[in-house]
């Protein structure tokens, strides 16, 4: 890329929830509902003298997409890192019920979700994980309808359940600031050990769930550059294909006959993993 | 079925729930489906159990892995495809005693959230498709292990036992994520509800439909077993004579009152104008 591409792009990734939120959404159709100003905060943080966000992280911006009806939910990454308690969870499975509510009366109405997330909150434990519970049950309720978007976009990434219910979205953009993963490395350290996953290992870390890996791996469907344009056209063009003939969670065949050809007794190395994935998916 | 010398609790009441019926084969030795009745009527049981020559290293506890998320979805899918046509759909009882989803580079690299993901849905389609799916937690029922089986019940049901447990992340890493120790940890679980361990302060958050005492939850007498069967028949006719296929049972409670204030206000707003 030369340096003028470089300047007329304009980053998704420096940009805060809400604007990520009205950048996907058509142009001045942007309505925020539960805003900030309606101060539902998480009422168990300021129990243990933990600050509060007035939107408690996470914006449903109702609007449209190429001029149908749509919802986005977009974690704010830099709210205690994107996790998630009761009000913000309680926002997207509610933002998305609604919105299969919509479709069983005959409006279309789609749902786009921007993950920036490590998974549940830790202070709201059993209260997050019931939540995220309940965004899964939404998102393949909502997803018999109409496309579920996911993306993930960086730099926090997506872990946790969140991470599930990024698999369990239509289709999921990535780019290549992105990291997708159900573990979080540090997690992953503290449990198997540094010869296992070596959490200050960056390029290791990156090897394995970094956006490019889990796009040619099949995981995602789209790998994009940090440009709002790209990510706006991607979004359009992944719904107007519609729903996928399957979704990949529901591929456990291919999943299973995958995972039987492979050598669980080496320790798995990124390149085979796509080679394998790319044939059997 | 393959006894070892020392049953799981998943593996100790699916065997007594089901009577030693056979397990379904094909499946691995990690993943038990066992087609048995309820209430007189056909079923599927399933269980994740410890299997310590599972060829994944990381999933030789009764993790949930990545063969496990999978095969789960497949043992759940098989069911739903062959009720496509019935009117009444059967039922699936998920017993869960998962220590945790698996920690690993091979279940990171090859995609284990996908997997899970393959679970989640597959119980959450049944459920949608009026299968009625009940989860019988009667060992830990751990994060990412639990949103793969059990998570997406139209009733959770628990034994009231102190080696029960439902948790985002076990203590030691939760301490470590958040930046404090294992003590302050559990100072602060005792005063704040959902993050306590203990089931009986799950249960509070409305999150069950009902709590059972039981004499030997490791080893239960007869009349340990009669309680939980009679349990699941019961949460059967309830699942039966609900219209309602989605979750929101489990918003009844005033510790989950802004889980429901918050969907209230969405839909008082969600229509312009």
């Amino acid at each position: 890329m030369n340096s003028d591409e470089l300047l007329r792009r304009k980053s998704f990734i420096e940009l805060g929830a809400r604007e990520r939120a009205r950048a996907v959404l058509d142009a001045g159709s942007m309505r925020e509902l539960i805003g900030p100003f309606e101060r539902f905060v998480s009422p168990w943080l300021a129990q243990q003298g933990v600050v509060t966000q007035a939107d408690d992280g996470v914006v449903v911006a109702k609007g449209r997409i190429d001029g149908q009806p749509a919802v986005v939910l977009a974690i704010e990454g830099a709210f205690q890192g994107g996790s998630l308690g009761e009000v913000g969870g309680a926002k997207i499975a509610g933002a998305l019920e609604l919105a299969a509510e919509d479709n069983r009366r005959g409006v279309p109405t789609r749902a786009v979700i921007l993950f920036e997330t490590g998974g549940v909150r830790l202070q709201e434990a059993n209260l997050g994980l019931a939540a995220i519970a309940e965004i899964h049950s939404a998102i393949v309720d909502l997803r018999r309808y109409q496309p579920v978007i996911g993306i993930t976009a960086g730099t926090v990434g997506c872990f946790g359940g969140m991470s599930i219910a990024a698999g369990l979205c239509s289709y999921l953009i990535v780019t290549r600031e992105a990291r997708l993963g159900l573990n979080g490395p540090a997690v992953i350290e503290q449990e198997a050990g540094i010869e296992e996953y070596d959490s200050r290992d960056r390029p290791f870390i990156w090897s394995v769930t970094g956006g490019e890996q889990r796009y040619r791996s099949k995981l995602a469907d789209a790998w994009l550059e940090d440009d709002v344009e790209a990510i706006r056209d991607s979004v359009r063009g992944l719904l107007r294909q519609g729903l996928p003939a399957r979704h990949l969670s529901d591929r456990h065949e291919a999943f299973l006959a995958c995972l039987a050809q492979l050598d669980a007794a080496e320790q798995a190395r990124p390149d085979a993993i796509r080679a394998r994935y790319q044939k059997g998916l | 079925m393959p006894q070892a010398i020392e049953l799981s609790r998943g593996a100790t009441w699916l065997a007594a729930l089901t009577a030693d019926a056979r397990c379904a084969s094909g499946y691995p030795a990690s993943v038990r489906v066992v087609d048995a009745p309820l209430a007189g009527q056909a079923a599927r049981y399933i269980a994740v159990v410890p299997d310590p020559d599972n060829r994944f290293p990381r999933v030789r506890k009764g993790e949930v892995g990545l063969v496990e998320g999978w095969e789960l979805a497949r043992a759940v899918r098989e069911i739903v495809a062959a009720d496509a046509d019935r009117p009444v759909k059967r039922p699936i009882v998920a017993v869960i005693d998962v220590a945790s989803q698996a920690y690993g580079r091979r279940e990171e690299a090859c995609g284990i959230h996908q997997a899970l993901a393959g679970a989640a849905a597959a119980y959450a389609d049944a459920r949608l498709a009026g299968h009625p799916v009940i989860g019988l937690i009667v060992g830990k029922a751990m994060s990412g292990a639990l949103l793969a089986h059990g998570y997406q019940a139209n009733r959770l049901i628990a034994l009231d036992d102190p080696q029960v447990m439902v948790h985002a992340m076990g203590k030691a890493a939760a301490a470590r994520v958040t930046l404090r120790s294992v003590a302050e940890l559990e100072a602060l679980a005792a005063r704040i509800p959902p993050m306590a361990y203990d089931v009986g302060s799950f249960a509070a958050l409305g999150l069950l439909w009902r709590l059972l005492a039981v004499e030997r939850a490791d080893a239960p007498t007869g009349g340990d077993l009669d309680r939980v069967d009679t349990c699941l028949v019961e949460a059967l006719a309830d699942i039966r004579a609900d219209a309602a296929r989605d979750l929101s049972g489990r918003l009844g409670l005033a510790p989950r009152r802004m889980s429901k204030q918050v969907r209230e206000r969405l839909r008082a707003v969600w229509q312009e104008g």
